[in-house]
């Protein structure tokens, strides 16, 4: 899982993060079509994701750019819910490069 | 009336695009020119109203909250000051002396940033150049990790691919650009040249154009999943080029390896100006991430995560930054200077800023500011309240205040809980 900036995510934070908007651009997860497929799913519909460090829910939405085995999440609390907190002595935890569970949907 | 502000520098992100023109009737921003969507959106959802801080959520007048929060920072028994990053200069340089006024810990988002950026550039040095000389010179671009037709909208066509320089005089046809990514991203489709490297592959790439730039030759077909003759022509671009510069972002930073990648990344270029020249340059998020760097290193010696415990500055990323001392339940109180860390930080982290007394200053009331024991709604930096901001490369720039507004800034916040804080 790679969790980053999307435009949308930008435009809502200016809206104000308790806005429903806003929840909704870091709500989503980006798949590749080939991954959505296998799962059977649709866009927009709800899944579940797992790390060794929590669990997420998230509508899922494709993004061909993505390769197969590779999810994004708009950053926000809901990417944070599967980030790694361990910094490896640098301060950073691993906003990027998470090993996740895509569970299907909800 | 309607009036113009011309050459207004805009904040959002490290860019600080210092050309936006507004349009303000009386003290509204009625239009916004030149801005990316980022900025239309800081600029133009910006209420300057007076409003007033809350403690616990409820209303509050400002002495109230000033006594408040200089008695929560006064009793904890380790504090810490986080953000930073978003403010002008003026006001990371007072957060830094209330820092030390306490004995608490600092730390900006450069730790959840490109502080391993940082601690690369202390063990090989920073092969650093400006935007203008980029836009006057350079030839080949290389954006690495990074997407700044998303995060930094205007960089294109600003300081690197589009405009046309003085030695680059055809702008886009006088540059090469490659990207290298994981994702195929908006900033990968526009360029010349695509790499999609496999995810955690970037120290390996690097470190095999490093030993192609010696002239050695790999037992490999492929490395990262980028074949060997990809790297050799990429190489090969390096090297003739008249002046060649990696971007390089969190792509970099926050995957395995971390300090690691950016440190082989430096090296490489270091290798590469045997050859031609060449620089790097990491694409700084917040406005002033750069400053609050800049402002920590004149101040404690060291650019994020000091501890001032002991009475004088210790560095210590890992001990002494933000998501180590909330994940490890360290600190009993958080001082939040423009950041919102409850909407950026791991989970675990944020449930101990939950457990804790917070105090938030920010213009905006962020999901942080929603949890704080006591919020100070103030001046957004460069929109009402003057200052210096640093630009992703460095570079200085004095913020004015176009929007004449009543709130008070964040430096004279930070003053004020300073005088509170000795008081007590």
């Amino acid at each position: 899982m790679i969790s980053g900036r999307t435009l949308e995510q930008a435009k809502e934070m200016h809206s104000g993060k308790n806005s429903k908007s806003y929840r909704e651009a870091v709500g989503k997860v980006y798949v590749s079509p080939l991954l959505l497929n296998e799962l059977g799913l649709a866009e927009g519909e709800k899944i579940v994701l797992k790390s060794s460090f929590g669990r997420a829910e998230a509508r899922a939405y494709v993004d061909p750019g993505l390769p197969h085995f590779v999810v994004f999440i708009p950053m926000g609390p809901v990417a944070n819910l599967l980030v790694g907190y361990e910094t490896e002595g640098t301060g950073m935890p691993s906003f990027k490069g998470v090993q996740v569970e895509v569970c299907g949907a909800c | 009336m309607l009036t113009k502000a011309k050459d207004v520098v805009c904040t959002f992100c490290g860019c600080l695009c210092d050309d936006i023109i507004l349009t303000l009737d009386e003290n509204r921003i009625v239009k916004v020119e030149r801005a990316c969507a980022n900025g239309m959106g800081l600029f133009k959802n910006y209420n300057p109203d007076l409003l007033s801080p809350k403690i616990r959520g409820k209303g509050a007048s400002w002495e109230k909250a000033i006594k408040e929060a200089s008695e929560i920072l006064s009793s904890a028994k380790y504090p810490l000051i986080y953000g930073l990053s978003s403010t002008s200069s003026e006001a990371q340089r007072v957060s830094v002396k209330l820092a030390e006024a306490l004995g608490a810990s600092i730390d900006s988002t450069s730790s959840v940033c490109h502080g391993p950026t940082g601690l690369a550039m202390q063990f090989v040095g920073e092969p650093t150049c400006t935007l203008g000389e980029i836009k006057n010179r350079a030839d080949l671009l290389i954006f690495w990790g990074c997407n700044p037709i998303v995060s930094h909208s205007r960089h294109f066509a600003r300081y690197s691919v589009m405009p046309s320089g003085r030695f680059v005089q055809d702008g886009r046809e006088s540059r090469k650009v490659v990207v290298v990514d994981v994702r195929l991203t908006q900033t990968a489709r526009v360029a010349d040249v695509f790499l999609q490297v496999k995810p955690g592959s970037d120290f390996e790439l690097l470190v095999a154009l490093k030993a192609l730039v010696k002239g050695k030759s790999l037992d490999a077909v492929e490395v990262g999943g980028i074949s060997i003759k990809v790297l050799e022509e990429l190489v090969s671009d390096m090297k003739s080029c008249r002046y060649g510069v990696i971007f390089f972002g969190m792509g970099l930073t926050m995957t395995k390896g971390r300090d690691l990648n950016v440190r082989e990344l430096f090296s490489l270029v270091k290798e590469l100006n045997d050859h031609t020249k060449f620089s790097a340059l990491p694409m700084r998020g917040h406005g002033n991430v750069t400053g609050a760097d800049q402002v920590m290193s004149w101040l404690c010696g060291y650019p994020f995560a000091v501890n001032f415990s002991r009475g004088y500055p210790r560095y210590g990323p890992g001990e002494f930054s933000a998501v180590d001392l909330l994940c490890n339940k360290e600190i009993d109180a958080l001082f939040v200077l423009a950041s919102d860390p409850v909407a950026h930080f791991p989970s675990k982290a944020v449930d101990h800023i939950m457990e804790i007394p917070t105090i938030v200053i920010d213009p905006a009331e962020s999901l942080s500011a929603k949890k704080a024991t006591v919020y100070f709604p103030t001046a957004m930096y460069g929109v009402d309240c003057e200052g210096t901001a640093y630009r992703m490369d460095g570079v200085p720039l004095r913020l004015k205040a176009p929007v004449k507004g009543n709130r008070p800034s964040d430096e004279e916040v930070l003053e004020a809980i300073f005088e509170g804080v000795r008081r007590c």
